[in-house]
């Protein structure tokens, strides 16, 4: 290879695992602060979905990008509310109301979002980070979505959340220990509904960085389940919202490694490269479960780390 | 009696109340929504047409069902068989394409035979990991079916790939001989009879065999198992097993009876209706049927509301999730103590038994 494709390699896999890496970044920000309360949301893939079409439909008709993420945002959050409050009750399975929501999400997002297919709508601001090369290539691979810089704000507000403030506190001990916190006299369904809401709104963001960032347009294939994999994605961040960034990254840019190869000529493995993350979060489970004991790190009360 | 109709109450009621509010978004688009109702109906029983086609729609997911519901049983919660359907269809078709096989019932016995394997051996790699590795198997199932799905891509569009297929990379066709008819010249196929019949037989199999009680004893109250000292492992990788093999078979029905050969439309979800399905029967494989058929039915109703009253064909998908949605949520409400759940929503300091297992199978 030449220096040339070298460098359109090295540029294609860092700009896609920054603008890939961009809707997982909020999704598994999202879903770490719904399981670090106790639960698990399934249903971000709805989430997702619904909220990328409202983001886009939003900014249509507001004309503001910022508008559109805000509404995009407040489905997410409304989708997941729904949510919290359905596996609040007795009885209610909470990975069979993910997947029932996921189907509603996607649902209603294809419903609603069919005059959306045609019209442009206003972006999100692009951050140049390529301004020191003058290779167009590098260039035009570097532009970041301003929204990422956002998601990387806000992983660190979490984690600063989570170790130092009384919420933080709270919503974690509601995912450790649901006894300790009807002890102490706070109600763990509030607690859980109300993070599985946020977490909803983080990954409503994710939703708007698919349809208002480049391509930037609204299309029923707009996601190829990163909404689900979050759960991956999580247990792969080992629960902690600083290493989500890196997790989204590193799965960004494993599914950027086929695109870019192919955009020098090499179309070998496409596919295979996609699944690399999958099967990188599974060895990292082989290794640290243990038969008998919770994944390292998780909340004590997450069914789906049990066995 | 009285308990089986309250039994089936709930989930009447609230596939009534999913049409109602169905009715309702027909109504925000300007839709009548009676017209949108008699042709839901129309669409999905209305003649023998309809029929067709819902009962073809719900050969699949019965299958699919079928891998949540007996690990379910074991007391595994499975939600990978979308994974193992795409596998399955991939070994129908590598299969039949890499050996010669008569060209007869044999050889198709031979392909779906080959499917179920794969799945089968995809999901009891789940059960495994989590009996010795201590993974839990909702995860790993969900990141084998990614790993699957990708696998499938990477073969269809590369090895396998029939390089007459250009616009969609396909597998080379099965042989006319292997394929599966449909039943009596009808466009229902075979798979439908070999759906019912996997869904009835383990269901006596759980019922009425004792290794099949085990199965149930192992998923109901681990504690009792190990105290009268069943093989759990065993069981549970028979029940993974099973329950992977009726998914790949699902794939390989799909391939021999509907595409003709393995290509990517054959990811079109119904292992994660699957999921739904079982569910709703409450992993109870007789129950399966009447559950898939029904949501078979919405499938199949979807074009005919795209066409006649022009709805999206989004709105099926809109039906179905509100339907869903509404009987998880009735199983909720079966057994809601509304007093209680008022109370929980303010904060107090009694204690309540941590209900851990609340996710464990029914």
């Amino acid at each position: 290879m030449t220096a040339d494709q070298w460098i359109a390699l090295i540029a294609g896999i860092v700009g896609g695992a920054l603008r890939v890496g961009a809707p997982f970044l909020f999704v598994s920000l999202g879903e770490c602060l719904t399981e670090k309360s106790g639960r698990i949301n399934l249903g971000l893939e709805g989430v997702l979905v619904l909220s990328a079409m409202a983001a886009f439909g939003g900014a249509y008709l507001t004309d503001s990008a910022w508008l559109g993420v805000l509404v995009g945002a407040v489905a997410g959050a409304l989708l997941a509310l729904l949510h919290g409050l359905l596996c609040s009750l007795d009885r209610v399975n909470d990975v069979a109301t993910g997947i029932a929501l996921m189907l509603l999400g996607t649902g209603l997002a294809f419903y609603l979002g069919k005059p959306l297919i045609q019209p442009q709508a206003p972006q999100i601001p692009a951050i140049p980070l390529g301004f020191w090369s003058d290779n167009p290539v590098v260039r035009s691979a570097l532009q970041l979505n301003a929204l990422v810089p956002v998601g990387v704000a806000l992983a660190v507000l979490l984690w600063w959340g989570f170790a130092r403030t009384r919420l933080g506190l709270l919503v974690r001990m509601a995912g450790d220990s649901a006894q300790a916190t009807r002890a102490l006299g706070y109600s763990v369904s509030a607690l859980r509904i109300a993070a599985t809401t946020a977490g909803g709104f983080i990954a409503g963001l994710g939703g708007a960085s698919l349809t208002l960032f480049y391509p930037g347009s609204w299309n029923e294939g707009i996601s190829s389940g990163q909404g689900l994999i979050a759960v991956a994605l999580v247990i792969f961040a080992r629960w902690s919202p600083l290493r989500c960034v890196g997790a989204a990254l590193l799965f960004g840019g494993a599914g950027a490694i086929g695109p870019a190869l192919q955009s020098i000529g090499i179309g070998w493995g496409y596919h295979l490269f996609n699944t690399v993350p999958y099967a990188l979060t599974l060895v990292i489970l082989v290794f640290t479960c243990r038969p008998g004991s919770a994944a390292a790190g998780s909340p004590g009360e997450l069914s789906s780390t049990r066995s | 009696m009285r308990r089986v109709l309250g039994e089936f109450a709930l989930p009447v009621f609230a596939i009534a109340a999913a049409l109602l509010l169905f009715g309702l978004v027909a109504a925000l688009a300007g839709v009548d929504p009676v017209e949108v109702w008699a042709t839901l109906f129309k669409g999905a029983f209305g003649d023998w047409f309809s029929w067709q086609n819902t009962l073809q729609r719900a050969a699949p997911l019965m299958l699919t069902a079928l891998c949540v519901a007996l690990p379910a049983r074991a007391g595994l919660i499975v939600i990978g068989g979308e994974g193992a359907l795409v596998l399955g269809g991939l070994a129908c078709a590598a299969l039949a394409h890499a050996v010669p096989l008569p060209d007869n019932a044999a050889g198709t016995v031979a392909v779906c035979v080959a499917g179920a394997v794969a799945g089968g051996l995809w999901i009891m790699l789940a059960g495994w990991l989590r009996q010795y590795r201590g993974i839990n198997e909702t995860i790993s199932s969900l990141l084998l079916a990614y790993i699957a799905i990708g696998i499938f891509k990477h073969l269809v569009e590369g090895p396998l790939r029939d390089p007459a297929s250009l616009n969609k990379p396909s597998t080379h066709a099965l042989d006319e001989g292997l394929r599966i008819g449909g039943i009596g010249g009808s466009d229902v196929h075979w798979g439908l009879a070999i759906g019912v019949v996997a869904c009835l037989g383990l269901g006596v199999w759980l019922r009425a065999t004792a290794s099949g009680f085990s199965v149930r004893v192992v998923g109901g109250n681990p504690r009792t198992a190990q105290l009268v000292g069943l093989p759990a492992t065993r069981l549970i990788l028979s029940a993974c097993g099973l329950g992977g093999a009726c998914a790949g078979l699902a794939g390989a029905v799909e391939v021999a009876a509907v595409h003709t050969n393995a290509n990517a439309s054959l990811i079109a979800g119904y292992g994660y209706a699957g999921i739904l399905v079982s569910f709703i029967a409450r992993h109870n494989p007789v129950a399966i049927v009447p559950v898939a058929i029904l949501f078979g039915g919405f499938g199949a109703a979807g074009s005919l509301l795209q066409r006649r009253v022009g709805l999206p064909d989004a709105s099926v998908l809109v039906l179905q999730g509100i339907a869903f949605v509404l009987i998880l949520a009735s199983e909720g409400l079966r057994t809601v103590d509304w007093k209680k759940f008022g109370d929980r929503m303010l904060p107090e300091a009694k204690t309540y038994d941590t209900n851990h297992d609340r996710s464990a199978a029914a």
